[in-house]
């Protein structure tokens, strides 16, 4: 169970291995932009990591990158039309980086890396497991942005733009709204980067003396 | 002409790719090391996305918008931005190897840089006509080939200054572009 989470904040798509950055430092500025990219996310990864696992035997090696991003932008499209005609809200909130998703380091790596390589369930299990190391990447930057920059969390359902809760953490007079702006992503993203960075000199160097 | 050259200055400085559109972060972060990377990798990203841009517009209106197929724009324009990122390839590796050993592993992941998807989507969903394009898909790389040369001579001098060990590399880069976003953010009321 330890080792589980320690490799959730270690390889952490996002923070440890500095994968799809454009997309976690653009749409972090609430939580529901974040929830919205992530759940279209890890859906477009597992069925591209499903899917080119299950032609991994008849893909010729030369071609296989093209043959990656066709399926995976086919993926995309898809999920890009039934969010335009079943939560119109997501898309005026993400705009352009629904279709830029087909760009997302994260699904194309895992394709090359994994999927190219092993079996459909395992696939699967891998596109699941990396997909929630983003959302949670996702959610974390949005948090701390959301609530330094107006001190509330709320969270809307896509479907019908109905409140589901809205709680204000820190006074209005309190709040920092750089945070909402480019200064502040860079700035989150920056911190929880070193924090990861110094975490994983703590267990190397644990694991060092284990080995002593 | 100033209608040109307000789109081109909000492109390349106000609204900077990387600054405000988080765009490119992946080559940012690996090429800003050094100088003479940064400039070959900002060399060969503007000449792929004019050339993709003028590809990708010129098939959008002469085949995609005849045909009513306007929704296969995603899967067409990142084939042609593939193929077209491979021939670059193979030009550089024949007529200048030192650039295309320095730029490695960088050159073919140009295909998943999103700011060639991004441009080339964003002449489609702006109207541009065939010359607000062009200087579009100009102003952008420009811009972002800008950034990636001030980012790797700042680099240089911060690869012997010294840092907390956690910040090294990528943590301290992006704080650097904090504070570059914030110097950027004054110039919002330039046109």
């Amino acid at each position: 169970m330890k080792k589980f989470f320690t490799g959730l904040i270690l390889d952490n798509p996002v923070f440890g291995l500095f994968l799809g950055i454009c997309s976690t430092l653009a749409i972090t500025i609430n939580l529901n932009n974040a929830l919205g990219m992530g759940v279209s996310v890890i859906l477009i990864l597992i069925a591209s990591n499903v899917i080119i696992s299950a032609i991994r035997k008849i893909t010729p090696d030369e071609i296989r990158i093209p043959v990656y991003i066709v399926v995976i932008a086919t993926l995309v499209k898809a999920v890009e039309l039934l969010i335009k005609a079943y939560a119109p809200a997501i898309d005026v909130a993400l705009g352009v980086f629904i279709p830029l998703i087909v760009v997302n380091c994260i699904i194309l790596g895992r394709a090359e890396a994994f999927a190219s390589k092993n079996g459909m369930l395992a696939s699967a299990w891998d596109g699941f497991t990396m997909g929630v190391g983003y959302i949670l990447g996702l959610v974390v930057m949005s948090l701390i942005r959301e609530i330094l920059a107006t001190g509330i969390v709320e969270m809307v359902n896509p479907f019908n733009d109905a409140l589901i809760f809205s709680v204000r953490l820190v006074p209005a007079e309190f709040s920092i709204s750089m945070f909402s702006q480019p200064v502040g992503a860079f700035l989150t993203f920056a911190v929880i980067a070193a924090g990861v960075a110094a975490f994983r000199d703590k267990v190397e160097a644990q694991t060092k003396k284990e080995a002593k | 002409m100033d209608k040109l050259f307000a789109l081109f200055m909000t492109a390349f400085l106000i609204n900077n790719i990387i600054l405000t559109k988080f765009l490119g972060m992946c080559p940012f972060l690996g090429v800003s090391r050094q100088r003479s990377s940064a400039i070959g990798m900002g060399l060969a990203v503007i000449f792929v996305i004019l050339g993709a841009s003028i590809f990708t517009y010129v098939l959008y209106y002469s085949v995609l918008v005849p045909l009513e197929l306007e929704y296969m724009d995603l899967i067409t324009f990142i084939l042609v931005i593939a193929a077209f990122v491979q021939f670059v390839e193979l030009v550089l590796k024949k007529y200048s190897p030192a650039l295309y050993k320095a730029l490695g592993i960088y050159l073919p992941l140009i295909t998943t840089n999103c700011v060639v998807l991004y441009v080339t989507l964003e002449n489609i969903t702006n109207k541009f006509d065939f010359v607000e394009m062009i200087v579009y898909s100009i102003a952008v790389p420009a811009g972002f080939a800008l950034m990636l040369f001030i980012f790797s001579t700042i680099r240089e001098r911060l690869d012997i200054a010294t840092t907390p060990k956690p910040f090294r590399g990528n943590a301290l880069a992006l704080v650097l572009a904090a504070i570059m976003a914030l110097a950027f953010s004054g110039l919002a009321g330039l046109v």
